[in-house]
């Protein structure tokens, strides 16, 4: 096989992985999407201090050190004790479970039948307060994440592909994991929602509200719940983005390319979420791959979002979007 | 409330008709200025069809809001099955098993007629969350058994060979049935139905009167419904009350209201003609 092939199956395939990740970030943003219409610009900021609360624990960090050092004179930083990966996970999904509910409480409740845009103002809001919380928090300092996943070149694979090809794919052990984690994490949305009792009250809430307050179900319960699950899923996708790239404010941004994923898989779809950010990652990195060098490189920056205003024109609903039913 | 009060009695087609199993008491909801309930008072028999009726912004579908809790007046007393209810959301009302029906229709549009349906059992589903997440059997056997009361309700109504079709795809009459459908599934103690057949054509009156009898006579189930067209309240309610301008005009059995001067006056009469 010519050498340009084998090195575009390669790139395609790495284009998946990171399609992947990207993917995981606009999961967040459907399901809340979906749950009730808002679109949460928090969602990447989210998975930020979903990472920066799972190093903090994990090392054993103060919280509030500044804070507390600045107002009491002391000069506290560490507990000086190490928690296990698995624990310090559990911990920050309390966390973000509570975040879901103080923002339930203090915000949603208070903006109940307001039209998207505010909420959507609130969401804004929100993410530079919890950018703000976060260092506060957390301090400010790049943090490397480690919890335990694999990292590094698959030997495995770049054997295996040399010996039949005589050339080695490099493929990230930690991209092969967070395929996996995005896998299981989709199977099992779909089945929560499709099949328990709470999936089917929050389908209905996506539906119509006011039918599901008829039915007997709270719509304050289910906004904690789909925000917790948005909370965890931030934690997933601030895991892998972390692992991969350290803890850093900037991770934030990440959320800027999950819009054009949304706008390729459609803001209500979680299949579309996953096929979306598939599109977008091989997308780029075969663009960039061909066209690239004919341009002057750097595509990556603007191809998604050249993508998906082709898509806008061309689909509004996005490609899994709902064609709204609806009788006339 | 399966006690046999000493005030009821058995009508002429045969149906006990019970106690007082809800009672509105000096009912007044205004928005802002404007006053949609003033005073009113009636109350609901166990195993009763009960009618409100009233021209057009008399307060009726307020009246039904307000036992559903979706509106809360500013002042009188809702009393259910003996006990004083406090302020309550809608989603408590239901649960306390009072199901309802929406004027304009409100279902789950992009869900199947069968979940639709279904949903209407939520209050009733017991197992948590995490054993419904583990799928441990006792999950499975629940579900199992909600979708058997959920088939006997599409026997019942007739609706077997959409089951599986999306709601937003049905025409108009169905998805009355559908919806009525819902409200059955809670099992509800009290079925509210507002303007159950508005908008339809005589065959499909019909049938929909045809369903509230039969609901009626074989679960028993006390229903207080909204209607426009008189002819249908009068054949199929046992005590009617009438409405006007927010305030209670008549309130009897559909022989005595008929012969109400107020409610010939304001219904039926001087106002329209």
């Amino acid at each position: 096989m010519p050498d340009q092939l084998l090195y575009a199956m390669e790139v395609t395939l790495n284009g998946l992985m990171a399609g992947v990740l990207y993917a995981l970030v606009a999961l967040g943003f459907v399901l809340i999407f979906k749950a009730s219409g808002i679109f949460n610009y928090a969602q990447g900021v989210m998975a930020l201090f979903a990472a920066l609360t799972l190093v903090g624990i994990q090392d054993g960090q103060v919280p509030f050190a500044h804070l507390i050092n600045a107002i009491f004179g002391t000069d506290v930083h560490h507990f000086g004790w190490h928690v296990p990966a698995i624990l310090a996970i559990l911990l920050t999904v309390v966390v973000m479970v509570a975040f879901a509910w103080i923002v339930e409480r203090y915000i949603l409740r208070h903006l109940v039948n307001q039209p998207g845009i505010i909420l959507f103002m609130a969401t804004i809001g929100l993410a530079y307060f919890m950018e703000g919380f976060g260092d506060m928090m957390w301090g400010s300092d790049i943090k490397k994440l480690d919890v335990g996943l694999p990292q590094g070149i698959n030997i495995a694979i770049d054997d295996t592909t040399f010996n039949w090809f005589g050339y080695g794919f490099f493929i990230d052990n930690l991209d092969i994991s967070a395929t996996i984690v995005a896998v299981i994490l989709v199977v099992a949305l779909t089945v929560f929602s499709q099949y328990s009792k709470q999936g089917r009250a929050l389908r209905a809430v996506a539906d119509d509200h006011q039918a599901a307050l008829s039915v007997g179900i709270s719509l304050r319960f289910i906004w904690v719940l789909v925000w917790s699950i948005a909370g965890f899923v931030a934690l997933v996708a601030g895991i892998m983005w972390g692992s991969k790239s350290g803890v850093q404010f900037s991770l934030s941004l990440i959320a800027l390319k999950a819009l054009p994923v949304l706008m390729l898989g459609g803001f209500t779809s979680i299949p579309g979420a996953i096929v979306g950010g598939l599109i977008i990652g091989v997308g780029e990195k075969l663009f960039e791959f061909a066209i690239g060098p004919l341009v002057g490189g750097a595509t990556e920056n603007w191809f998604a979002y050249v993508l998906a205003l082709l898509f806008l024109v061309f689909r509004p609903q996005g490609l899994f979007g709902e064609k709204i039913i609806e009788r006339v | 409330m399966n006690d046999m009060s000493p005030d009821s009695y058995v009508t002429a087609d045969g149906r006990t008709i019970g106690g007082v199993v809800m009672e509105m008491k000096n009912i007044t909801l205004r928005f802002g200025g404007v006053v949609a309930i003033k005073d009113i008072s009636f109350d609901i028999r166990e195993g009763e069809i009960r009618a409100i009726i009233g021209p057009n912004g008399a307060g009726k579908s307020s009246m039904l809001n307000v036992i559903s809790g979706f509106y809360v007046p500013q002042e009188g007393e809702v009393w259910f099955r003996g006990k004083r209810r406090p302020q309550m959301k809608p989603y408590q009302v239901a649960s306390q098993g009072i199901a309802r029906t929406f004027q304009n229709i409100a279902l789950f549009d992009g869900m199947s007629v069968l979940d639709n349906i279904m949903t209407g059992r939520l209050t009733m589903m017991k197992t948590g969350l995490l054993s419904q997440a583990m799928w441990f059997g006792r999950a499975e056997k629940e579900e199992n058994h909600h979708r058997e009361q959920v088939e006997k309700i599409i026997d019942f109504l007739e609706i077997q060979n959409i089951r599986k079709t999306p709601v937003g795809r049905l025409p108009y009459g169905l998805k009355k049935r559908v919806e009525l459908a819902r409200a059955l599934a809670a099992e509800p103690k009290l079925l509210l139905l507002d303007e159950p057949m508005a908008g339809m054509n005589v065959e499909e009156k019909e049938d929909m009167s045809r369903f509230i009898l039969d609901v009626n006579d074989e679960f028993g189930t006390t229903i207080a419904l909204i209607e426009h067209d008189m002819g249908v309240v009068m054949d199929l309610s046992d005590r009617v009350v009438v409405m006007d301008y927010g305030k209670k005009i008549g309130d009897g059995t559909p022989d005595e209201v008929r012969g109400n001067q107020a409610v010939i006056d304001a219904y039926l009469g001087v106002a329209h003609d």
